[in-house]
C-alpha cells in the first residue's frame, strides 16, 4: 500500500462520519468524500500529501457537499446550520484530535453494526465505510463478485435512510447489547482474514478498527479484551506453518511476536483489573497464558481451566465446552477429557475439531484403532484441503502403527 | 419525526400464542387499550387496528370492460397474512423499536416494523 493509499483508507471513516453528523446523509457523505479523494488523487502526487490528509479531505468533501445541497431546497437551512459548526473555525490540527470527530467516529461504527441490519451487511458497511476499503476490496475479501457486494452495500444504505436507523451512540441501557454487535463485527472481519492467507489484510484491517474502538471507548473493558484476544492470535500466526496446521504444542516459539505478546497481555490485565470479564477478556486471558509458556510443557493448564470454567459460564457454547475439555485433559488426564468431549456428541458431531480432539485423547488413551477412525473423520469434514491431508496423515500413521 | 408501520402477522387465520380463555382475552384486551393509552399520551399514536381473515378479502384489478375482474381471496395467497398493525409516530427506528418491544409484550406476537410513508388524508409526518 503506498502513502496516498493509506491516508485514504485513514482518511475515509473520520470524513464520512464528521459529514455524516453535518449532512444528515451517509449516501452524501460518502459520495462527497469519494470526490474528495478524486480531487486528492489528482493533486497529492503533483503537491505532495498534506501534512493532515484526514483534515484536508474532510475539508474538501465539506466544501463537494455544501455544493450538492446548495442546489436543492434545503441547501440555505444547511449552509446556515454549517457557518455555525465549530469545526469550520478549527485548523486542521484541531479537526483531528477534536472531541466532536471522536464521537463521529463512534457514531458511524453504532450506525453500520446496528442490529436492525443483517450481519453480512454490518459487516460490509463497516469495511467499506469505517475503514474505507474500496467495494472491489470488501467483495474480493469476502469472495463475492463486485456486482454482488455493491448491491450488498446499496441495499444496507437504503435501509438506513429509509427506516431513519439513528446516527447515534447507544445511551447506557442499550449499550452492554450494542456493543456486543460491534465486537462481533469485529471479530468476524478478523476471523474472516484468519481463514484464508491471501486476505491477511483483514486482520490488519480488524486490528486497526479494533485500536481505534479501544481509544474511543477508553472504559469498556471487553473492547480492550477484543483487540488482546487479536494481538495474542497474531502474535502466534508466523508459527502456524504455510498450511496453517502445526499444532500449539509442536509451534517453534522463537517465531512468535514478543512484542504482540507483551501488548496482547497488558491490555488483558489492564480490562480484568477493571472487574466487568466478559467473553474476550476471558478468551484473552487464556491465550494470554498460552504465550506465557516459553515450552509447551511450562503452561499453566490449571490456570487455563480455571478461565475457562469462567467463560463457559458467561458463554456457554459446544466450542467452549470443547476446548474446555482440551484443557481438561491436560489437568486431569485425557480419561477425562474424553468423557467430558463425548458428552458433546450431538452438538459437535459434524464439527472437525471435536473429531481431532477425540483422536488425540484417544491415541494417548492408546485406542490406536479409535483413534484412527476419529482422525478419518475429522480429515473428511475439514474445510481447506491443508488441514484434511494433515488430519488423514494423522489417521494413517495410527493405523501403520497398529498394525506394525 | 418519522412513521412507522408495525404489524403482526398471523398464520393460517390464527395468530400464535393468542388467548384462548375468556380470562386470557379480557387480559390481552387489557394490555392491548393500556398500551395504545399510553402511545396516546406520548403523541406516538396514528392509526391501527386488526384485520377480518384474509377468506374475507377480496381482490379488484384495473382495467376496462371485460378485463375488469373482482376475484375472491387475499392478494397472496400464502400462509401468513397480516393480522393487524399499528402505524406510530417516532424520532428515528431505535424509538420505533421501543414500542414494537412493547407490541410484542402486550400482544405475545413477534412484530415487524416498516417505514410508512403517509400519502393523502393520514397526516404525514411533521420534520
Amino acid at each position: 500500500m503506498d502513502d496516498v493509499e493509506r491516508a485514504f483508507r485513514e482518511a475515509h471513516g473520520p470524513a464520512v462520519a464528521t459529514l455524516t453528523r453535518l449532512f444528515g446523509d451517509l449516501g452524501l457523505a460518502e459520495d462527497a468524500v469519494q470526490d474528495a479523494f478524486v480531487t486528492a488523487v489528482d493533486r497529492w502526487p503533483r503537491d505532495g500529501v498534506p501534512d493532515n490528509p484526514a483534515g484536508w479531505i474532510v475539508r474538501t468533501a465539506r466544501n463537494r457537499a455544501v455544493d450538492v445541497v446548495r442546489r436543492d431546497r434545503r441547501g440555505r437551512e444547511l449552509t446556515e446550520k454549517l457557518a455555525s459548526d465549530p469545526l469550520r473555525a478549527g485548523s486542521p490540527a484541531d479537526e483531528q484530535t477534536s472531541e466532536p470527530l471522536r464521537d463521529d467516529q463512534l457514531r458511524l461504527v453504532f450506525t453500520c453494526c446496528h442490529p436492525a441490519l443483517r450481519v453480512e451487511h454490518q459487516v460490509a458497511l463497516t469495511l467499506r465505510l469505517v475503514a474505507g476499503l474500496s467495494p472491489a476490496e470488501v467483495a474480493s475479501a469476502f469472495l463475492v463478485s463486485e456486482e454482488t457486494m455493491a448491491k450488498r452495500l446499496v441495499r444496507a444504505k437504503y435501509k438506513i435512510k429509509a427506516a431513519r436507523i439513528p446516527y447515534r451512540v447507544p445511551d447506557d441501557t442499550e449499550l452492554p447489547g450494542r456493543l456486543r454487535a460491534v465486537l462481533t463485527v469485529l471479530y468476524l472481519v478478523y476471523n474472516a482474514g484468519a481463514d484464508v492467507g491471501a486476505r491477511g489484510e483483514l486482520r490488519a484491517e480488524a486490528i486497526r478498527l479494533t485500536r481505534l474502538l479501544v481509544t474511543l471507548m477508553p472504559d469498556e473493558p471487553e473492547v480492550a479484551g477484543l483487540l488482546a484476544l487479536m494481538l495474542l492470535n497474531e502474535a502466534r500466526r508466523p508459527a502456524h506453518g504455510e498450511a496453517d496446521v502445526v499444532l500449539l504444542k509442536d509451534q517453534d516459539r522463537s517465531l512468535w511476536d514478543r512484542v504482540l505478546i507483551v501488548e496482547g497481555q497488558e491490555l488483558v490485565l489492564g480490562a480484568l483489573r477493571r472487574r466487568r470479564p466478559g467473553p474476550y477478556q476471558l478468551q484473552a486471558a487464556i491465550q494470554a497464558l498460552h504465550c506465557a509458556a516459553r515450552r509447551y510443557e511450562d503452561t499453566d493448564w490449571a490456570s487455563i481451566v480455571r478461565f475457562y470454567d469462567r467463560l463457559i459460564s458467561v458463554m456457554p457454547t459446544p466450542v467452549v465446552a470443547l476446548n474446555r475439555a482440551v484443557a481438561v485433559a491436560e489437568t486431569d488426564g485425557p480419561g477425562d477429557g474424553l468423557l467430558l468431549l463425548d458428552e458433546l456428541a450431538g452438538e459437535l458431531g459434524g464439527y472437525h475439531p471435536w473429531h481431532a480432539a477425540r483422536g488425540s485423547m484417544l491415541k494417548r488413551l492408546g485406542r490406536r484403532p479409535e483413534a484412527a477412525a476419529a482422525y478419518a473423520r475429522a480429515a473428511e469434514l475439514a474445510r481447506t484441503e491443508p488441514t484434511a491431508r494433515f488430519l488423514r496423515a494423522q489417521s494413517e500413521r495410527l493405523e501403520r502403527d497398529a498394525e506394525g | 419525526m418519522n412513521q412507522y408501520m408495525l404489524s403482526v402477522y398471523e398464520a393460517e387465520g390464527a395468530v400464535a400464542g393468542a388467548p384462548a380463555t375468556p380470562e386470557a382475552m379480557q387480559a390481552f384486551l387489557g394490555r392491548v387499550i393500556a398500551l395504545e393509552e399510553e402511545m396516546d399520551r406520548a403523541g406516538a399514536f396514528v392509526f391501527g387496528g386488526a384485520l377480518h381473515g384474509p377468506d374475507a378479502a377480496t381482490v379488484v384489478r384495473g382495467g376496462t370492460g371485460l378485463d375488469k375482474v373482482t376475484t375472491d381471496g387475499p392478494f397472496v395467497e400464502a400462509k401468513e397474512h397480516i393480522g393487524g398493525f399499528y402505524v406510530i409516530e417516532a424520532d428515528d427506528l431505535d424509538a420505533a423499536l421501543a414500542w414494537a418491544e412493547k407490541v410484542v409484550e402486550a400482544t405475545n406476537h413477534d412484530i415487524e416494523v416498516r417505514p410508512f410513508r403517509a400519502t393523502g388524508r393520514v397526516q404525514a409526518a411533521t420534520d
